[in-house]
């Protein structure tokens, strides 16, 4: 079977410093992967990258067996490559129900749809008001994002993916910001997604990565170091020196 | 305005409080008809006025849906202007052919533009709207063999509207047109700002870089929001040629741009009936100020301007609101 998302040669420098350098990945279907790494490895480029928000210098990534190197970031996402971003990107003005309706909309092709009233789309609304009930969010959906808590508006940054129906969900540290005892909550609802759906996520807590990945990936300036299953990774002693060794040293 | 507390209100309830008609709304429609019988000798002004207000709708389509700021927006008003006109000179004066012409001229230009301003922002945008303005304006002004050049273009005959209903010297005729035409056309606004395209429009003036990430195609929104505004200023355009029988560059210069910017930051941006309170205000100022002098009107305009940027940033309409919802909000 062919992986679901994977990357062959992916290169990127920002003038003299190198970002990604000769990045292969390969996530099969299905599968939770954790990319872990220090700051500034290269972890949210490598998203960037990946989802077209960023072109790579060199390299090719596949999105099932359809080179995508070349598609717009919004051709990628109709297609199932759907992105979170680790500095919420949210709308402030919009309550968290019109910006998910929003991202169904968009995702359905009734975007734009110009004479009749979003009244008359009564699934998508009930679509949207379901995720957020899933995220636990509908108390307080028809506020503006703006008036959010901010574990609010991480989740509702996550119920955007949602809306897109990604095949593969690719999560930029989604508990950023977030004090660790409500971060397991925002976990246990990752873990709880579809297993139809592939998903990276990156994530600073180890507790968290071991808890909730079944592989990961270490990434240290702009390379992969390895890949492995959480035990691997937990006894490799590169990632004790490299790793571990930059945050707590 | 709408319930913010508790899990009673059930989405569509939500969806069609929001696009419900107030009875704020309604009672301003009625009011539009009261020049008709307060003020018959003004209706030529209250015609100005309502053509005004439906180009300053057009510039808070794109200016509060979608968050393009232009500077030369009377390119497409007095493009219009012209078409309306010119046909009416050498094709025939039937009122409501020409207003077509009108909003097709402008909207053909809207959209050949649309190709440029859907790929820039910030203030490389507002100097490339400012750019085609000039350009706009000096092509009319150049083409004096057809467009009159700085004389105006005379010989602007418009018919009785449906072969009966003549324009009057009072402004009668001119003013029921220019109303029932402003009517239509915000009816159309205020569905394409309830659908989901509106939606999409004020995803792209929230955050234009979330927008991909959703998988949305904001350039086509824009190039269609763009296209659609055009063709709105284009008929409040050739609606001035026809209840004025005539057309001068004033139409289509930088001033009539910046004015209209200013009368929708005034009156509040985004707010579908800023643009009409900010051409009433502006309009009716402008005609009582320039009556003491003509010079300095615009000084009270400017004063009234930065101390609406300053301590009003939804404009006059949000600091209504805000005081109607206080009021509400302490009755029990
Ligand atoms: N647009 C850019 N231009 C120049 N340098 C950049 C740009 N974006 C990122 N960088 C640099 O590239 C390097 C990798 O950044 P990146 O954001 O991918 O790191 P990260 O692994 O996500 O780190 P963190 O854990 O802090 O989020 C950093 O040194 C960063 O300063
Ligand atoms: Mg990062």
């Amino acid at each position: 079977m062919t992986a679901a998302l994977s990357t062959r040669g992916l290169n990127k420098r920002f003038g003299s410093l190198i970002v990604a350098s000769d990045i292969a990945i390969s996530l099969p279907r299905g599968v939770r992967y954790a990319l872990i790494g220090p700051n500034g490895a290269g972890k949210t480029t490598l998203i960037n990258l990946m989802t077209g928000m960023l072109k790579p210098d060199g390299g090719q990534i596949f999105l099932g067996d359809e080179d995508i190197t070349r598609l717009e970031p919004q051709h990628r996402v109709q297609r199932g490559l759907v992105r979170t971003f680790q500095i919420n990107t949210l709308f402030p003005d919009l309550s968290a129900l019109e910006s998910v309706t929003l991202a169904i909309c968009e995702r359905d092709g009734i975007a734009p749809t110009w004479w009749r009233g979003l009244s008359s789309y009564g699934a998508a609304t009930d679509e949207a008001f379901e995720i957020l009930k899933s995220l636990n969010l509908v108390n307080d959906c028809y506020r503006p994002t703006r008036e959010l808590a901010y574990g609010q508006q991480r989740l509702l940054e996550i119920a955007l993916g949602l809306a897109a129906k990604p095949s593969v969900l690719l999560l930029d540290e989604p508990a950023a910001g977030v004090p660790k005892d409500e971060s397991q909550g925002l976990f246990t609802a990752i873990a709880g997604l579809s297993r139809d759906i592939t998903i990276l996520f990156i994530e600073h807590d180890m507790d968290v990565v071991f808890r909730f990945a079944s592989r990961i990936i270490v990434m240290v300036g702009g390379r992969i170091l390895l890949e492995g299953t959480p035990q691997e990774i937990a006894e490799d002693p590169r990632v004790r020196e490299v790793y571990l060794g930059s945050r707590h040293g | 305005m709408i319930a913010t507390t508790g899990t009673a209100l059930t989405p569509h309830a939500y969806l069609q409080a929001r696009s419900r008609w107030g009875v704020i709304e309604i009672a301003f429609w009625l009011a539009t008809l009261l020049p008709f019988f307060l003020f018959p000798n003004y209706l030529s002004l209250a015609s100005q006025i309502a053509i005004t207000a439906l180009f300053a709708l057009s510039l808070d389509l794109i200016l509060g849906y979608a968050g393009i700021v232009s500077l030369g927006h009377a390119a497409f008003f007095g493009l219009g202007a012209y078409a309306a006109g010119i046909f009416s000179k050498f094709v025939w004066g039937e009122p409501l052919s020409g207003l077509v012409v009108a909003a097709v001229v402008a909207g053909v230009v809207g959209y050949a533009t649309s190709f440029i301003i859907a790929r820039f922002r910030h203030l490389t945008l507002i100097m490339i709207t400012l750019g085609l303005g000039f350009l706009v304006h000096e092509l009319a002004n150049s083409a004096h063999f057809i467009t009159g050049g700085a004389d105006g273009l005379q010989g602007v005959r418009i018919w009785p509207i449906f072969n009966y209903f003549r324009f009057d010297l009072y402004g009668y005729t001119a003013y029921s047109y220019s109303l029932v035409v402003l009517f239509l056309t915000f009816l159309v606004a205020r569905r394409l700002i309830n659908s989901p395209f509106g939606l999409a429009l004020r995803g792209i003036r929230e955050n234009p870089n979330r927008m991909p990430a959703i998988g949305a195609s904001s350039r086509a929104h824009i190039r269609k929001i763009y296209t659609i505004s055009a063709t709105i200023a284009g008929i409040a355009g050739g609606l001035l040629a026809q209840t004025t029988e005539t057309v001068s560059l004033g139409s289509i210069d930088f001033q009539r741009s910046a004015d209209v910017v200013v009368m929708l930051v005034l009156g509040g941006v985004g707010k579908l009936y800023g643009g009409l309170l900010g051409a009433i205000i502006f309009m009716v100022a402008r005609d009582q100020f320039s009556g003491l002098n003509p010079q300095f009107w615009y000084f009270p305009i400017g004063v009234l301007l930065v101390a609406v940027v300053m301590f009003l940033p939804g404009g006059i309409l949000g600091g209504l609101s805000r005081l109607l919802a206080g009021i509400r909000g302490r009755r029990p």
